[in-house]
């Protein structure tokens, strides 16, 4: 282990050695591993008030782990059916959200990749980027705009006649949904694009000289070949879908939250920041365990989702 | 061939469909912010106006915000950017064994949900800051330095990524080389490493400051009281809107759309040196001095003239038109809400007349059921416009911003201060307060129901 | 100024991979000295050692008496010069060259004027403010020359520079780095896996195999008096024989194979026994050592057929058949303008001298 460290010094000088030894150090020790183990030691903690904090008084407990399966202990439900419900809601929704944004991209990306030439097709691509830095809020915002009760869509379809009272997209969700499938949909389709844009043309050419109708040319070759970038862009999309804050806060309905929105409540509302944590790391344990099972499921490695 | 042809033609229906998914609602928001509508709307248009670019530009708050992000965004690149450098060189020096343990640790934080990073980051300095017993206005418990933290944490790791493409394009024979001819590491990193980085570090640069710049969910934990445009953002755009949120998101796409042009006018230029380099090598070609004139490029000179052009018609149409329309709109509208008035008032007249009749023919179980439906239709959205009485230049606004607060910021509802300090300020400060605290226990409950109902 | 490199038993492991085993080498003050082998082999570890970017797992580098130890490569008085010439693609040419002074911190008018000088030495004046990117592959490799030489070192390492060149350029550029080495006077320590380059160019060639040094001599006794079977079968081509010894008269062995009894010489080796009779040996012929017999006599003589033949304008290549060896052997001609009467699928007799077969002990031999 010395000659490591002697190999290091000698490689990289002691300045610059020593200035990425503490680089990295801090980096992955003082921001990312130690912040997340102090975050779940304290979700185990007793809600008491900060000054107490590490005092005797914060003891371990499971209580806020316990809230979260059974519910008050007043309640009289058999499980905490309100919070478990809208966690289920969460990924289900989410696991929907990403797949639509899969259906919707993976056409898109291919005709971009393969069907669209020259100046036409670059600009296509390099006009998919601008949605991409309007902020996520302002995304929502859009949405917002165009479903409210007074809203484009509503004033349109009164127009048409299809409708004769503006309908309630925010109330009925729709607006939520629409609006998530759009925040992420950029983080779907460039995994996808480069991945088949990738694929050597004379492949397909050649499925297709062999008698290959279209759907089988997609089914064995395109999309085999572009597997890496949709399971990458699923992941993207289903970790930040199931933890999206801003979209369901300004376009969610009234009877819907999402779990972020808990975390969100018991942090600023009920100040019970403990209880926030054990939910912000039910909410990671959900993150790692997909990340896992897409890893296992489709084959790829880590850093080949996260590019 | 026929069949072939309906695909095509199905595909680029359905790729013409997505380009308008993409753009319509982005679209929609810029037109709102020209309409004089105080609530962002586009049907009815009523006047073409610049005005809500001035209430922006007048937003105190909205400025502040502003200004703390750019600070943040610019903390956070000066954070960010050695980390994810100092990360990626780190990668190439790892032994194999240890690479993919490592590689997992730093590429995490892209993964984890953002709200999980900024709660962690408030946890630990927090705890950090009791150990050291610093007191609440030190630097632990500041929302410019925990925010910068937090944002980095993650943001390094996509600055990282951006240096490992670069770096995989570097030969190490180069440093060597450095090293050999009697450099010292740091000179060898200073004048061969670095300048190869630059490009890089350019991007990563950009990179950094727009993510931090846009982030929400970290952001919001860890901001505590300072107000970030984010945050300002989220409060505005959930208890009630104006078009002045469009004019920013209007700012920022057409910046966005320069930025964008302007990136690939450099890489075009970057390639074509690249090829004109190439054949001069190969002796097809004399040097040539490489043209630096990139202001006459196309792109550049479209983009321009349809920036200016859109000023020149904002400029005009604002300041000429703006006021006369707006009269005519008013009276306009003073005509259609007076006859609506008149209409409302003689249908109720008249369905008063109808149940009054009914009324003494029918039980009174039946009359309360037409109660019911009187009631509906007074509570639907027609009724409710035209109340006389309410500001008249915008009836149907006053309506929506209300109608506005009740779909947004439902889940906020149930706690009153939320509406007066929807950054979160006053919630985080109040944890700290002990009273608070101990009463909380017994809210919890009736608090998840309310926001659930 | 220029310095002796002195490697006393070194050895470079990685692991449990030995790249190097016991290497001893005096290389003298001011020699071109060149380590040839396949690649694989273990030279661009020992140039890396002398270079200062590995540190040899046991053993000494000395330049100039000086042991090497903890001296980094930025300290040794040795330049490198890259396989791929690693030149600073974002500096200028004349930036490049000067690179070294740079770093010493030389003043900026300085360091032009001696890249300058540089540049009339490489025959590249007036090509300064050129991008590295535009100079070709031969203009790189002399930029690349001119700024190890910048470094003012005492001995200048090349890592197979000339790999990456065309064939023509290639030969051209031997002469050229030849009469450098000789203008400057200093040690270069050149690394290759191209026989010709290492021939060609050094006063002294060490062969290597798997780590080891075979055999450390100049040109003309490696290809004459090889002192392995790897050797013999890695400089030239050869033919090889397998026996056994059966008779030994002073320098000269007779040596017992299935295609008949060949005599040859018996070669000394460096601080080892010459062979005696009952080893295992090889006779090594090499093709233009061979020749049809038509009415001569030969010390040794195979019978063989004529498989195929090559016209290769200077030479006609010509492989056989011969009888008890289950390999082609080949025979080179030089083509004086007769017609080789010699048909495809006749049976010649073929042989050659005592004085030009060359029998060593039996061992491995270099990859076709």
């Amino acid at each position: 282990m010395s000659s490591y460290w002697q190999d290091y010094f000698k490689k990289n000088g002691l300045a610059l050695g020593l200035f990425m030894l503490l680089a990295v150090l801090i980096w992955t020790l003082v921001m990312i591993i130690l912040p997340q183990l102090y975050m779940m030691d304290f979700s185990f903690r007793a809600n008491v008030p900060p000054p107490q904090w590490g005092s005797e008084t914060h003891v371990y407990t499971l209580e806020h782990y316990r809230y979260l399966i059974y519910g008050n202990v007043n309640s009289t439900d058999a499980i905490n059916y309100i919070d478990l419900g809208v966690f289920g809601r969460t990924i289900l929704a989410s696991i929907f959200v990403t797949l639509i944004d899969v259906c919707l991209c993976y056409p898109v990306a291919y005709y971009l990749a393969h069907v669209a030439k020259g100046g036409w097709g670059r600009l296509m691509v390099m006009s998919l980027i601008i949605p991409f830095w309007v902020n996520e809020l302002l995304r929502a915002f859009a949405f917002k705009v165009m479903f409210g009760t007074g809203g484009v869509i509503n004033d349109v379809l009164i127009a048409l006649g299809i409708l004769d009272q503006p309908y309630d997209f925010i109330r009925e969700n729709t607006a939520l949904y629409s609006g998530l499938v759009y925040a992420y949909i950029l983080l779907m389709i460039f995994p996808i694009y480069n991945a088949v844009e990738s694929l050597d043309k004379n492949q397909i050419e050649a499925a297709r000289d062999m008698g290959s109708p279209w759907w089988r040319i997609h089914w064995r070759v395109v999309i085999p070949h572009a597997k890496p970038g949709i399971t990458s862009g699923c992941t993207m999309v289903f970790m930040l879908t199931a933890g999206a804050l801003a979209a369901p806060q300004i376009l969610g309905g009234p009877s819907s939250l999402w779990f972020t929105q808990l975390v969100y409540k018991w942090f600023n509302n009920s100040a019970n920041w403990a209880r926030g944590s054990a939910y912000a790391l039910v909410l990671l344990i959900l993150c790692i365990v997909f990340v896992l099972l897409m890893m296992r499921f489709f084959k790829v490695k880590l850093g080949e989702i996260a590019k | 061939m026929i069949s072939d042809r309906i695909r095509q033609f199905f595909v680029l229906f359905f790729v013409i469909g997505f380009f308008i998914y993409l753009f319509g609602p982005l679209i929609i928001m810029g037109l709102t912010a020209f309409n004089t509508s105080a609530f962002p709307r586009v049907t009815p248009w009523e006047c073409f106006t610049v005005e809500w670019f001035e209430v922006l530009a007048n937003d105190k708050r909205l400025l502040e915000g502003l200004k703390n992000s750019f600070l943040i965004g610019f903390g956070v690149v000066c954070f960010a950017v050695p980390l994810g450098l100092a990360g990626a060189l780190m990668l190439t020096q790892v032994k194999d064994r240890v690479r993919p343990w490592y590689y997992t640790v730093v590429i995490s934080p892209i993964l984890v949900p953002g709200v999980v990073l900024g709660i962690s980051t408030l946890l630990f300095w927090d705890r950090v800051g009791l150990m050291f017993g610093a007191s609440r206005d030190s630097i632990f418990y500041n929302g410019f330095f925990l925010t910068i933290v937090g944002q980095s944490t993650f943001i390094a790791a996509y600055t990282m990524l951006v240096f490992i493409s670069r770096l995989q394009r570097f030969d190490p024979a180069q440093e060597e080389a450095a090293l050999d001819l009697g450099a010292t590491h740091v000179q060898s990193f200073r004048k061969v490493l670095l300048p190869f980085l630059k490009p890089a570090i350019a991007s990563a640069t950009v990179l950094a400051f727009l993510a931090s710049f846009e982030n929400y969910n970290t952001t919001v934990f860890t901001s505590i009281g300072t107000s970030v445009l984010t945050t300002v953002l989220a409060s505005k755009v959930r208890y009630g809107i104006d078009p002045s949120i469009s004019a920013l998101a209007v700012s920022i796409v057409v910046l966005t759309i320069f930025g964008a042009a302007m990136h690939e006018v450099f890489k075009r230029r970057e390639e074509a040196e690249a090829k004109q380099a190439e054949l001069v090598a190969a002796g097809l070609q004399k040097k040539k001095k490489v043209q630096r004139q990139w202001f006459i490029d196309p792109a550049v000179i479209i983009i321009l003239l349809v920036f200016i052009a859109g000023l020149g018609t904002a400029f005009f149409a604002g300041t000429m038109g703006v006021d006369e329309c707006k009269v005519a709109v008013k009276e306009q509208k003073q005509a259609a809400t007076k006859k609506r008035v008149e209409a409302l008032q003689k249908r109720n007249r008249e369905r008063k007349a109808a149940e009054n009749a009914a009324a003494e023919a029918k039980r009174l179980e039946r009359s309360q059921r037409t109660g019911t439906e009187n009631f509906n239709t007074i509570f639907s959205n027609d009724n409710l416009k035209p109340q006389p009485g309410k500001k008249i230049d915008t009836p149907r606004t006053g309506t929506e911003n209300f109608s506005g607060i009740f779909d947004s910021g439902n889940l906020q509802q149930q706690s009153g201060q939320e509406e007066e300090a929807p950054t979160g300020t006053e919630n985080f400060q109040g944890i700290f307060s002990s009273d608070n605290l101990q009463q909380q226990s017994g809210q919890e409950q009736p608090k998840t129901e309310d926001a659930n109902q | 100024m220029s310095a002796d490199v002195k490697l006393e038993d070194v050895w470079i492991r990685f692991g449990e991979f030995v790249a190097a085993r016991e290497v001893n080498i005096h290389i003298q003050e001011g020699e071109f000295f060149s380590f040839l082998g396949p690649s694989g082999c273990g030279k661009t570890t020992l140039l890396r050692a002398v270079s200062g970017f590995l540190s040899p797992s046991e053993g000494k580098v000395l330049i100039g008496g000086n042991d090497m130890a903890g001296i980094g490569p930025n300290k040794r008085p040795t330049a490198l010069i890259f396989q791929n010439l690693a030149l600073f693609p974002l500096m200028k040419v004349w930036e490049n060259i000067a690179f070294a002074l740079e770093v010493k911190g030389v003043g900026k008018a300085e360091r032009r004027k001696r890249a300058d000088e540089l540049l009339e030495l490489i025959a590249l004046p007036d090509q300064g403010d050129k991008m590295v990117n535009e100079l070709s592959g031969g203009q790189k490799q002399r930029v690349a020359i001119a700024r190890a030489l910048a470094a003012e070192p005492d001995v200048l390492l090349l890592d197979e520079p000339l790999s990456a060149l065309d064939l023509k350029l290639r030969q051209h550029m031997r002469t050229e780095l030849r009469e450098i080495q000789q203008r400057v006077g200093i040690t270069f320590i050149y690394i290759t896996h191209d026989q010709g380059e290492a021939l060609t160019m050094s006063d002294h060639v060490a062969v290597m195999s798997q780590g080891v040094i075979e055999q450390v001599s100049d040109g003309n006794t490696i290809y004459n008096a090889p002192e392995s079977s790897f050797v013999a079968s890695f400089v030239g081509e050869n033919n090889h024989f397998a026996g056994t010894v059966t008779h030994v008269d002073s320098d000269f062995v007779v040596v017992d194979t299935p295609s008949g009894s060949l005599r040859a010489r018996n070669i000394k080796r460096d601080g080892q026994e010459q062979l005696q009779s009952g080893d295992e040996a090889m006779v090594f012929i090499r093709p233009e050592s061979l020749q049809f017999c038509d009415n001569q006599s030969f010390d040794n003589t195979l019978n063989a057929m004529v498989e195929r033949q090559e016209f290769e304008g200077n030479f006609w290549h010509v492989f056989l058949d011969v009888e008890g060896s289950s390999r082609t052997v080949s025979l080179s001609m030089v083509n004086d303008g007769s017609s080789v009467v010699h048909e495809v699928g006749t049976s010649a007799k073929i042989g050659c001298n005592a004085a030009l077969a060359v029998a060593l002990p039996a061992g491995s031999l270099a990859a076709e």
